[in-house]
């Protein structure tokens, strides 16, 4: 299903804080227009592994690429084709709706014009047009993160990052979210999502699993399912999570 | 470039709509300004004297009258006998009482000399302090002006005192340039530390260092806005206090805006330095208050006087930016020195300027790698 050669690629990347190794040696790649489920307890190190693949850490050995670009030598390119979302939603709540897409459109390097543009389809998209003049700090939480997504993806990145998108979000909410990010990878673009609900690993094309800073498992949901011989996503992560060690 | 204007434009957002910033960038320096120029004076304003006349001459008289003529005395009671001193003071009705000796011009002539007592209340030793100095002060002046022209008095016998640069012995002239310094240091590093950690604690810092924005980029973007507003203040406590309160600018305005971005930038970098260990905007607050508010009013000379304070803190005090920028601050407005005088001064605060830039720089890459 996927021709092309991979988006992100790490052989034995490894992130040492002090004498604590927070990322030990983990190995995987991800192909274009993929799903990536990027799951692991808190402390896990998917935090760590994100900020390497993004530009904001370098790592202590080992090799990766993302977009074909070193992390190493060329984060500044690895930055232009990247869009990044954290589990605070980043909006700034004392901008109105619009302010918020126009000022990320800037800072993705949009010209005036796409700006303009891409703030009337997304306000109608999110059927935020409404809103468009309200303060974030006003809008249910629900619409913050479609807003939040919507803007992390405004300049068509390769690959998107989503770090918790989903905390504190109701369920019928996360649903929703999701389908969102469905219709981005079905646009071509990578998502690579972090997240602690296990149900949510089971949208992901495949799913990593990391525990104390190793990748103990990665497969389609399915396959670790069927490997592991549980009977969903929740079963999975507690069995390798007591046990600790690879598949 | 567009990147970087929208960043700007936004910084501004968060200034303007904020209405706590907005008091503390525009309202507050205007307030500290009024109170220092009007409440905390300590400057004498009429003061209760009493005086007890021995003499009841001519020139006592004349001492008298330029006592009172001076707005910092006003007359509370004439005395009539010795006794009269303690229940004056007892009773609070004066704080300051003058004696002069029987036959006071009579012996100035025929000696040279006559003795004026000054009395003073000490139970406030501050205020005791500046009675007796403004009482004695002005009757040299009159000694020097009206005695010697007229040549009845031999010259040569009093120590001249003349207080220079400020002979009102006008206290604004002397706050006003610390709180300049004082309003730089909160609006350009108390408000840069808390509008990055901001950014930190929630969680729009790592968006914007994971987008195509260079950090450099980043830190500009967010420091530029206080740096204008800063230039704004400045501007707008001149023109206040010259109207308000006259304080003199004798001194050049290229050399004092020169020195001020110097000062400027200085305190933007520590405020980025600041921001860098500070986890969230409460630590940030309690951090640039402790390290950066307090020296610069406490350890600059703004208040209290470096000379006088123990050896320990006045080394403490060299490393207090504030202090050079107010010792340039007070030679350009009241001297009206040029930088033939304050090269040294200025030399420190481009040092400091320099080495705070590029600590600042270095710890914020240091958190990226």
């Amino acid at each position: 299903m996927h021709t092309d050669s991979p988006i992100i690629e790490t052989e034995h990347l490894t992130r040492r804080f002090g004498d604590f190794t927070a990322v030990d040696n983990i190995s995987f790649d991800v192909a274009r227009g993929e799903i990536f489920g990027f799951l692991g307890a808190n402390g896990a190190g998917k935090t760590t592994a994100i900020k390497m693949l993004i530009g904001l850490l370098l790592p202590t050995s080992g090799t990766a690429s993302v977009a074909g670009y070193d992390v190493f030598t060329q984060p500044e390119q690895i930055k232009r084709n990247i869009g990044y979302m954290s589990q605070n939603f980043s909006l700034y709540n004392d901008l109105t709706v619009a302010e918020n897409i126009q000022f990320y459109g800037g800072i993705y390097g949009l010209r005036d014009d796409e700006i303009a543009r891409k703030t009337g389809e997304l306000l109608e998209l999110l059927q935020l047009t409404g809103v468009r003049d309200r303060l974030i700090r006003d809008l249910p939480v629900g619409w913050k993160q479609k807003l939040a997504f919507s803007t992390a993806i405004i300049h068509e990145p390769k690959i998107v990052f989503l770090d918790e998108p989903t905390g504190g979000v109701d369920p019928v909410t996360r649903r929703q979210f999701w389908d969102m990010i469905y219709e981005a990878a079905e646009r071509g673009t990578t998502v690579f999502v972090t997240t602690h609900y296990m149900d949510e690993a089971e949208y992901c094309n495949r799913v990593s699993i990391m525990v104390n800073g190793k990748i103990s498992a990665l497969d389609t949901p399915a396959g670790l399912k069927t490997q592991l011989k549980a009977s969903d996503m929740n079963e999975v992560f507690v069995k390798l999570a007591r046990g600790g060690g690879g598949v | 470039m567009r990147a970087f204007m929208g960043f700007i434009r936004k910084e501004f957002y968060h200034i303007f709509r904020d209405r706590r910033t907005m008091a503390i960038l525009f309202l507050m320096p205007l307030l500290q300004l009024i109170l220092f120029g009007y409440a905390i004076r300590n400057e004498l304003n009429e003061a209760d004297v009493a005086i007890l006349d021995h003499s009841k001459d001519s020139v006592t008289r004349n001492i008298t009258d330029k006592l009172l003529s001076s707005g910092h005395f006003k007359l509370a009671a004439d005395l009539e006998q010795e006794s009269e001193i303690g229940q004056a003071f007892q009773q609070g009705v004066a704080r300051n009482v003058i004696v002069f000796e029987p036959l006071f011009e009579q012996k100035l002539r025929s000696d040279g000399q006559a003795d004026i007592q000054i009395i003073t209340d000490a139970s406030d030793p501050m205020m005791a302090q500046m009675l007796e100095g403004y009482t004695t002060s002005i009757i040299q002046n009159y000694q020097q002006t009206e005695l010697e022209e007229s040549g009845s008095l031999a010259a040569g016998i009093t120590p001249e005192v003349r207080m220079l640069y400020n002979p009102e012995l006008r206290s604004s002239n002397m706050f006003v340039p610390g709180l300049i310094a004082f309003i730089l240091m909160l609006v350009c590093a108390f408000m840069t530390s808390i509008t990055l950690s901001r950014e930190k604690e929630t969680g729009t810092m790592e968006v914007l260092l994971a987008s195509p924005l260079r950090p450099m980029q980043i830190i500009i973007g967010k420091v530029l806005p206080y740096l204008a507003l800063s230039l704004i203040n400045i501007i707008s406590v001149l023109i206040v206090a010259t109207v308000l309160f006259d304080v003199p600018f004798r001194g050049s305005y290229g050399l004092f805006f020169g020195l001020s971005v110097l000062f400027i930038m200085t305190a933007l970098a520590l405020g980025v330095r600041i921001s860098v260990t500070a986890k969230d905007q409460q630590t940030a607050m309690m951090m640039s208050l402790g390290s950066l508010l307090f020296p610069t009013v406490f350890l600059s000379g703004f208040i209290f006087p470096i000379e006088n304070m123990p050896a320990i803190l006045q080394y403490i005090s060299h490393a207090v930016p504030a202090k050079w920028y107010l010792i340039s601050l007070r030679g350009i407005m009241l001297k009206g020195v040029g930088i033939e005088y304050l090269w040294m001064e200025t030399l420190i605060l481009f040092g400091m300027m320099v080495f705070l830039i590029l600590v600042s720089i270095r710890s914020f890459k240091i958190r990226l790698e």
